[in-house]
């Protein structure tokens, strides 16, 4: 069974949601970025989504678009991220999915960055800026190698497109929780209930909600209506203090602890 | 990704997809992709529809005040000595540039579409100042976004915008230019897309912005050509029109596509050199890419970031170029030319002491070639150049820039 599959499986025949967090890579820089993988894992990851840093993020809040721009000024390049992921293998359980822009993608090569996405041990990419009507010739690559190619709905995208784009879904649904970019939101959309109730009658794949997360009870409010709960934001905002060694520990610390309280929302019951 | 064999341009495109040649498209989050279907297809239904065509021609005459006229530099033809030079008088329309052709035409399809709120991006402020004269022209609440580094360089277009009542939010993000101020509108976008229609100021994001966007603009090339028949009696031998974003330029090459034996010809900012970072030359010294929801040549690095650029202009700053820009350019229907900062700083005074016009600096750029040309052609010989906008705004800078002070 395909790994990503295989944490669903488990974790819903337990009655239980998949705790998503996400990192970007080379924020400060890359031994911090599999560190903290290191300890997401520990804290109860069941997936872990690796952000590739990009100059002109259209789809992240301010959060995110900082700690890219950190990892940037750093002059974090592709071929390190790749290995810094691959150093990883064998080392942790959780499997990872590469959270990256088409604009990447294309200039290295669409082959060649499924290529190296698969040595590096990535199950999964996802590609927020590729939409279902232009992802047909890359989600080929993808499916030849194995990986999943994580197909994202909004709370915008009308009934029929949401038929076309489950059609070529795999891996699980990545669920746009509001109509807006990445970053916490205090309360969540009312109508998401709604939208992931449809959804769950249209798709057997796992469902897992992302965007406005940032709080426990956020994720406890998602059992019964998704797989899986996916928070950043809240956590790469820890990174903005670590500008050095001692302030770096503190800000993994502080990951790791707001990871178990998050990973505990979602294992709970 | 499939090679495209050269066949030539045709003003057949985009396709439905938004293809021109292989370039354009949609990457854009999904939550953008309903408004822009929508979008689509009330543009098309707009086309089809007369009052919508009268509505449109009636403000661009009573309001822009359109057409502007065909004017023949009589003392820099002398000067260059070679082919007639003539200057399609953009600088003349309300707002003193070609942007409000397009955003009358967008706040038009925004009543449409029963939304309520505009939002726009601006590098040098002419598309901003042409947003929100359109917003207050129709009551239409309106917010631009304008790179930190932008509101310093423009700021009689800071304060003419905020005269009109718009919300100008500077963008603290990235570089602080153009590119930001496009992505804080699209960050915008993806929050408010239910009520809020975006006027993108070029012919560059997802489709069907290229394609609205020239048409809109198209109305340029259209009254140059006729113009210039009814003048001269023949077409140009040469179009030329300065290239940020592309929407001028294509408005005024668009007409012409067909016209064989017309040259066409793309300025691009030159900057200080040829160097990475020292220029805006996309087409010139760009890869293909994806930018800004679209694909085409762009400047970015290896690893597919965006790369800084330089000009003198802030409406040429900027790494990207529209689609079919990417696709003219691979077909060979247009050549681009690249102009650097310091020779189209000297065309600008070069052009107000002979002719008693001063270009916008994104003009002079188009200014500047079209002068070398005109040396190099037969007096016989038509060339016709895109006077994009007026210089007013730019003086503050070139004062600087020249150690006077005003
Ligand atoms: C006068 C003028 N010309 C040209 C441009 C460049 O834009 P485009 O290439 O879309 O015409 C601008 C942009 O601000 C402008 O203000």
């Amino acid at each position: 069974m395909n790994p990503i599959a295989e944490v669903f499986s488990q974790r819903t025949t337990a009655g239980q949601l998949a705790f998503i967090p996400f990192v970007t890579a080379g924020d400060p820089d890359l031994s911090v970025t599999t560190r903290v993988i290191t300890e997401l894992a520990h804290a109860g990851a069941d997936l872990i989504e690796v952000g590739f840093p990009y100059s002109d993020p259209i789809a992240d809040g301010p959060v995110i678009q900082a700690s890219y721009t950190r990892a940037l000024n750093n002059k974090i390049k592709l071929v390190d991220i790749f290995a810094a992921v691959e150093s990883l293998k064998g080392q942790v359980k959780p499997p990872l999915l590469a959270m990256v822009s088409y604009a990447i993608i294309f200039r290295h090569g669409p082959q060649a960055f499924v290529d190296h996405a698969v040595k590096a041990g990535f199950s999964g990419l996802i590609v927020p800026d590729l939409p279902g009507d232009e992802a047909a010739e890359f989600a080929k690559l993808v499916d030849a190698a194995d990986l999943a190619l994580i197909q994202l709905v909004a709370p915008t995208t009308p009934a029929e497109r949401m038929k076309k784009i489950l059609e070529q879904a795999s891996g699980f649904v990545y669920c746009i929780a509001v109509a807006g970019t990445t970053g916490a939101r205090e309360a969540l959309p009312g109508d998401l209930a709604a939208m992931l109730k449809s959804l769950r009658a249209t798709t057997t794949l796992p469902l897992a909600v992302g965007f406005g997360l940032s709080r426990p009870d956020q994720i406890r409010a998602l059992h019964g209506l998704a797989n899986g709960g996916i928070v950043g934001s809240a956590l790469v905002k820890h990174l903005e203090a670590a500008t050095n060694a001692e302030s770096t520990v503190v800000a993994v610390q502080r990951i790791a602890a707001a990871a178990r309280e998050l990973a505990l929302a979602a294992h709970g019951k | 990704m499939t090679v495209s064999i050269a066949s030539p341009a045709t003003s057949q495109v985009p396709d439905l997809e938004g293809r021109f040649g292989e370039f354009g498209r949609r990457f854009v989050p999904e939550t953008l992709m309903y408004a822009l279907e929508q979008l689509t297809t009330e543009y098309h239904k707009a086309q089809r529809d007369p009052k919508f065509q009268q509505q449109l021609d009636g403000l661009l005459r009573t309001f822009v005040g359109r057409p502007n006229p065909l004017y023949f530099a009589e003392r820099l033809t002398k000067m260059c000595g070679g082919a007639q030079i003539y200057l399609k008088r953009e600088d003349l329309n309300h707002t003193g540039a070609h942007k409000i052709n397009n955003t009358i035409g967008q706040t038009l399809l925004t009543l449409r579409m029963g939304k309520t709120r505009v939002i726009a991006e601006t590098g040098a402020g002419q598309h901003g100042v042409a947003t929100a004269t359109a917003c207050a022209r129709f009551g239409l609440p309106c917010v631009v976004y304008m790179g930190e580094e932008d509101v310093r360089r423009q700021k009689l277009n800071v304060f003419i915008m905020k005269t009109m009542g718009a919300e100008v939010r500077p963008v603290t993000s990235g570089s602080r230019t153009l590119r930001d101020a496009i992505n804080e509108a699209m960050r915008d976008w993806m929050a408010s897309v239910a009520d809020t229609h975006y006027i993108i100021g070029s012919v560059v994001g997802p489709h069907p912005f290229p394609m609205m966007v020239r048409d809109f603009q198209a109305v340029i090339g259209r009254e140059a050509r006729a113009q210039c028949l009814e003048e001269t009696g023949r077409l140009p031998d040469e179009v030329v029109a300065c290239v940020g974003g592309g929407s001028n330029s294509a408005g005024m090459f668009y007409p012409f596509v067909e016209d064989k034996t017309v040259a066409l010809t793309g300025i691009e900012a030159g900057g200080r050199s040829s160097e990475p970072g020292q220029h805006a030359s996309t087409l010139s010294y760009g890869a293909k890419g994806v930018l800004h929801g679209s694909y085409s040549y762009v400047l970015q690095d290896e690893d597919g970031q965006t790369a800084d650029v330089h000009s003198i202009s802030a409406g040429l700053d900027y790494p990207g170029v529209g689609p079919e820009h990417s696709y003219w350019k691979d077909t060979g229907r247009v050549q681009y030319v690249a102009i650097r900062d310091q020779e189209a700083l000297d065309t600008m005074q070069l052009v107000a002491r002979t002719e008693g016009i001063i270009p916008a600096l994104e003009s002079s750029h188009a200014m500047a070639y079209a002068l070398r040309r005109a040396k190099e052609r037969a007096k016989t010989d038509v060339i016709v150049v895109c006077l994009s906008g007026r210089g007013d705004k730019d003086l503050n800078e070139v004062a600087r820039l020249t150690n006077q002070t005003i």
